[in-house]
């Protein structure tokens, strides 16, 4: 049984059936939203992108943390006076620091007590013991400018005519030594990060095919129905660049805010035992506004290769229908 | 309206499936397509679609001679063509009324212009309590009614079917022919592929008979 409603169009009166006014009006998408592949691929997309996103983030940390510790160590200068019988320790110290004061291009000269020179010592050798009868060495640091170019030999000349118990270390073997360890940490890093960005467009690329292969009927319907190739692309790609986008920020959100989130976590523990062992192994483990934005950028251009993944496979079945 | 010359047809490296095929089709003529199984109608069906290219010989469709145009060009063109395939080809995640109006909505064309036009035509065909039903709750006669109302509605200058009244009764068969009939009358060469000698007893008009990849016209 049927009835006109009142807009004119026929309305189901069925017994069994709800008196629904009858809609016929267009709201759905020429392609659907919601499909399993659709869905399958923001998933692929949002794994692929936390992961890429992840080891960017990573590497960044680590290649942050390896330059702040080359600067800090490059701009130290550590002084040694030994002690030695018929030398007056103090007063070689007191020379050697004024010496290295008027040296240009230091900016701060320590010389470390008896006692902080001792305290040096204990981890080694416990804290029980007196270091008065032992010959331990005295330490000066010396901070230099950054950037600039330092005359470390007249400092070592100057150094050692008026102390010639002084050696001087400018840490060049240990940060040589850092360098190219970090180096090849940066090294694998970057190894890694090509080979998951690889991995990401790879997988997300047959990800792409897959889903445009389950809308073959869609693309074929819209072919026969007189629809031309720029009119069926503009809806396919707008589609997959959503899916990717979507996917994107999914993934990269979650990234950013695992590292903010990490970032709060050192900053709780900062100031204890803990966290400053942690600190002066793996820096402050907060990445960069610089970090963040690579992180975006990286999500828009795996939605990028899902729209260039859709455009390439529809192309190839608007051929194969041709 | 539509010029064969010579033309001929083959998949890849296989044997000729259509040979020679040289007639017309005027405007606002009628005519049955029909030959036993594999003879190549549906292959014919989809030359004049320009879904498939001649291997060789001449196609000439509204003028113009198909190997010269560009894929926008014969997009456009395939605007003129109406095509009912035996699969229905209708959208699972549009409705009956979305998939009619789809070659309105694909030329660009405000809902408000066509919508009275789609409403009347799926009340004619007898979907009119179908229009907001999804194809795959709809019975095969009624996903065939959706399909051939989605070839017509845009009143094109040729119809193709291809075995339209395969999945419906006789009463409903009788009433698609009118449909077709009445369309033809409005100016649209119309071209339905069957087997069904009944249908073709129905009315009188043109028989093209494929046989072993040739043609033969009966007028």
């Amino acid at each position: 049984m049927s009835s006109v409603d009142d807009r004119g169009l026929l309305v189901d009166l069925g017994e069994d059936r709800p008196q629904l006014p009858a809609q016929a009006r267009i709201v759905s998408p020429i392609v659907p939203r919601a499909s399993i592949a659709g869905r399958a691929l923001v998933a692929v997309v949002a794994i692929m992108t936390f992961l890429a996103s992840i080891t960017t983030g990573g590497v960044l940390l680590v290649s942050e943390s390896a330059a702040e510790w080359q600067s800090e160590v490059s701009s130290e200068i550590t002084v040694q006076v030994r002690p030695k019988t018929g030398r007056d320790l103090e007063r070689d110290i007191a020379l050697v620091t004024e010496a290295m004061r008027a040296q240009s291009g230091i900016v701060e000269v320590r010389p470390f007590t008896k006692d902080e020179s001792s305290k040096l010592l204990e981890p080694w050798l416990g804290s029980g013991l007196s270091f008065d009868e032992l010959p331990v060495p005295r330490v000066i640091i010396a901070r230099v400018q950054p950037g600039t170019s330092f005359d470390l030999n007249a400092l070592r000349n100057r150094v050692t005519q008026v102390a010639p118990t002084a050696s001087v270390d400018d840490h060049r073997a240990w940060i040589e030594r850092m360098r190219s360890m970090t180096g090849a940490t940066l090294f694998a890093g970057f190894g890694i990060l090509l080979l998951v960005i690889a991995a990401t467009i790879i997988s997300v690329s047959f990800a792409t095919r897959g889903a445009m292969a389950a809308n073959r009927p869609i693309v074929e319907v819209l072919h026969f129905v007189g629809a031309g190739d720029r009119y069926i692309a503009n809806h396919f790609l707008r589609h997959f660049l959503q899916l990717g986008l979507e996917g994107g920020v999914i993934g990269g959100g979650l990234a950013m805010l695992g590292f903010g989130f990490s970032e709060s976590i050192a900053n709780w523990f900062s100031g204890t035992p803990v966290g400053d062992q942690f600190a002066a192994l793996l820096g402050t483990f907060s990445l960069r506004p610089l970090g963040y934005i690579a992180i975006a950028l990286q999500a828009i251009v795996i939605a990028a290769v899902t729209g260039w993944a859709a455009r390439r496979t529809l192309f190839a079945t608007l051929a194969s229908i041709d | 309206m539509v010029r064969f010359e010579n033309v001929g047809l083959r998949y890849g490296l296989g044997p000729e499936i259509l040979r020679d095929l040289t007639f017309a089709i005027p405007a606002h003529s009628f005519q049955f397509l029909t030959g036993p199984s594999g003879a190549g109608k549906t292959s014919l069906l989809k030359l004049l679609f320009l879904s498939l290219r001649p291997t060789r010989g001449l196609v000439n469709l509204f003028g113009y001679d198909i190997s010269l145009l560009s894929k926008e060009e014969i997009a456009d063109l395939r605007k003129r063509i109406g095509i009912v395939l035996q699969d229905f080809r209708l959208l699972d995640h549009m409705t009956t009324y979305e998939n009619v109006a789809l070659p309105f909505r694909v030329m660009g064309r405000d809902e408000s212009s066509y919508r009275k036009e789609v409403i009347d035509l799926l009340k004619w065909v007898g979907l009119g309590e179908r229009m907001d039903a999804l194809p795959p709750i709809l019975s095969g006669g009624e996903k065939q009614r959706a399909a051939i109302a989605r070839a017509v509605i845009s009143r094109p200058q040729l119809l193709l079917a291809d075995e339209p009244t395969g999945n419906v009764d006789p009463t409903l068969g009788r009433r698609l022919l009118r449909l077709f009939i009445e369309l033809n009358r409005s100016g649209t060469a119309v071209i339905i592929a069957t087997h069904d000698i009944t249908l073709m007893d129905q009315y009188e008009a043109r028989r093209l008979v494929l046989h072993q990849g040739r043609l033969h016209i009966y007028e």
